[in-house]
């Protein structure tokens, strides 16, 4: 279910934590995206997704969880810390996409308890990480696992981070470089992301699009601004980039402050030219 | 090369790269047919030629007005958005009932976002109108909405010394929910007055 579609606006708070629990398995599902989507975070919502990501009644064909899938992806929403030992046990969940939303919750969340846990899914090296034989997908959610360990500075995974630059697969190379910016500072990793603005595969582009805005490198303003993928990619990139820097600074305010050397108005013309 | 040349080369063209260079020769054409035809490349779902296509219709200025509202694609919110962004930068009155409509009522942010910021630039044309719209456009969940917004309230507070426009810059500035839209207002009022941050 995408993050950008309308929400059910018949639907409250109430109803959907009954549907959590209901019968029918659709409701369920919807539910939980539902309150992740509204952002409830009250204490009896997160309760609830959290029973959800150990639901052993919707299962796929293959034997997915569906509503733990969207229960781990609603819980990264709600920002409540208390969901932060329920997600690390579904990294050992057997369906990948739970694995996957868990952490990418666990990013969000930013509690550094699950550091160890997602080390784990990096155990065996870009040796293991191969493609599951008939399925769209690695072993691990390596991408995702990478970021996360990148987004809650576990600056001492860097070791079984960097082999991961050297993956056959772009994308995982991208999210180690993503990775490695965040852990060491160093230009060389988002120069990584920042070349791979000109890939001909424009998916990949658009990834390292908004793994630039994520770092918040700032010399990669004009780049961005100048790459070959639909404007509303670059929008989101260079305010992506420009949050990282509003919220590092005491304030909006100061960070504006007019000063020869801020750089943030001259992204702020960028995106004018965006609209 | 007439012309009629250069626009059965856009329409023949075998790669985007030979597109591309098609619809430039054809933008710099002088004769009014190329108008229509650069129209028709805003759907053409290549953005470069779109970009081309676009900058090349608001070289004809005013008298590409016409033309780009009747055939606004209803159907195709990419050419809809290159079309919108052309009327935007010309500033031509006679979009006002297009932007507004596509400002407030569009289903694609891309094209809502270029309404919008256009909006400032034909404040003139009809300022109770433009003003009742853009109160409701900072208020739009989008937040690129908002920001489109703070870019048109600059626009009319600097042509018109406007104190509304100026009100709701320093509410933005102050309470928007997104940094980069309280950004944008403060940015906008520094450079209408070189107001001091402390001030707000």
């Amino acid at each position: 279910m995408q993050d950008n579609a309308l929400p059910d606006p018949s639907l409250t708070r109430e109803k959907a934590l009954a549907n959590l629990v209901g019968e029918d398995l659709s409701l369920r599902y919807y539910a939980a995206w539902w309150l992740g989507r509204m952002r409830v975070n009250d204490q009896e919502a997160v309760d609830a997704l959290m029973v959800a990501l150990s639901d052993e009644a919707d299962r796929t064909e293959l034997g997915g969880y569906p509503l733990r899938r969207n229960a781990a992806r609603a819980l990264g929403k709600l920002g409540d810390v208390r969901a932060v030992p329920a997600l690390m046990a579904c990294l050992e969940c057997e369906d990948f996409y739970v694995r996957e939303a868990a952490a990418q919750s666990l990013a969000v969340l930013g509690d550094n308890r699950c550091v160890a846990a997602l080390r784990q899914l990096l155990a065996g090296g870009v040796e293991a990480a191969q493609q599951m034989p008939g399925q769209p997908h690695l072993r691990q959610p390596y991408e995702d696992v990478l970021e996360a360990l990148g987004a809650l500075k576990a600056q001492d995974a860097v070791a079984e981070v960097a082999p991961f630059l050297e993956h056959p697969v772009p994308r995982v190379r991208l999210s180690a470089a993503r990775a490695m910016y965040s852990l060491t500072g160093e230009r060389q990793y988002a120069e990584q992301l920042v070349r791979a603005l000109e890939d001909p595969d424009i998916n990949l582009r658009r990834v390292a699009l908004s793994d630039l805005g994520a770092v918040g490198y700032l010399e990669a303003a004009q780049p961005i601004a100048r790459a070959r993928t639909e404007n509303s990619f670059k929008l989101f990139a260079l305010k992506g980039l420009l949050d990282v820097h509003l919220n590092v600074a005491p304030s909006v305010a100061l960070a504006m402050e007019p000063h020869p050397e801020n750089p943030l108005p001259a992204v702020l013309d960028l995106i004018d030219n965006l609209l | 090369m007439d012309t009629g040349t250069l626009i059965q080369n856009v329409q023949q063209a075998a790669s985007p790269t030979e597109l591309i260079q098609a619809v430039q020769a054809l933008a710099a054409s002088s004769e009014a047919e190329a108008i229509p035809a650069l129209i028709e490349v805003l759907g053409y779902n290549n953005p470069a030629a779109a970009i081309t296509a676009m900058q090349g219709l608001v070289r004809w200025g005013e008298t590409a007005v016409p033309l780009l509202i009747e055939k606004l694609d209803g159907y195709n919110y990419g050419a809809r958005a290159y079309a919108i962004r052309a009327l935007a930068t010309l500033g031509d009155a006679r979009a006002l009932e297009v932007l507004v409509q596509a400002a407030e009522t569009d289903f694609a942010p891309s094209v809502r976002r270029a309404a919008t910021k256009g909006l400032g630039g034909i404040y003139r044309a009809a300022p109770q109108r433009i003003q009742t719209s853009l109160s409701q456009l900072v208020q739009d969940e989008d937040w690129s909405i908002r920001y489109a917004a703070v870019v048109s309230l600059e626009a009319i507070a600097q042509a018109v010394d406007h104190p509304n426009a100026e009100a709701s810059l320093k509410h933005l500035a102050g309470q928007d929910a997104e940094p980069v839209v309280q950004a944008r207002a403060l940015l906008a009022l520094q450079r209408l007055r070189q107001l001091i941050p402390s001030e707000l």
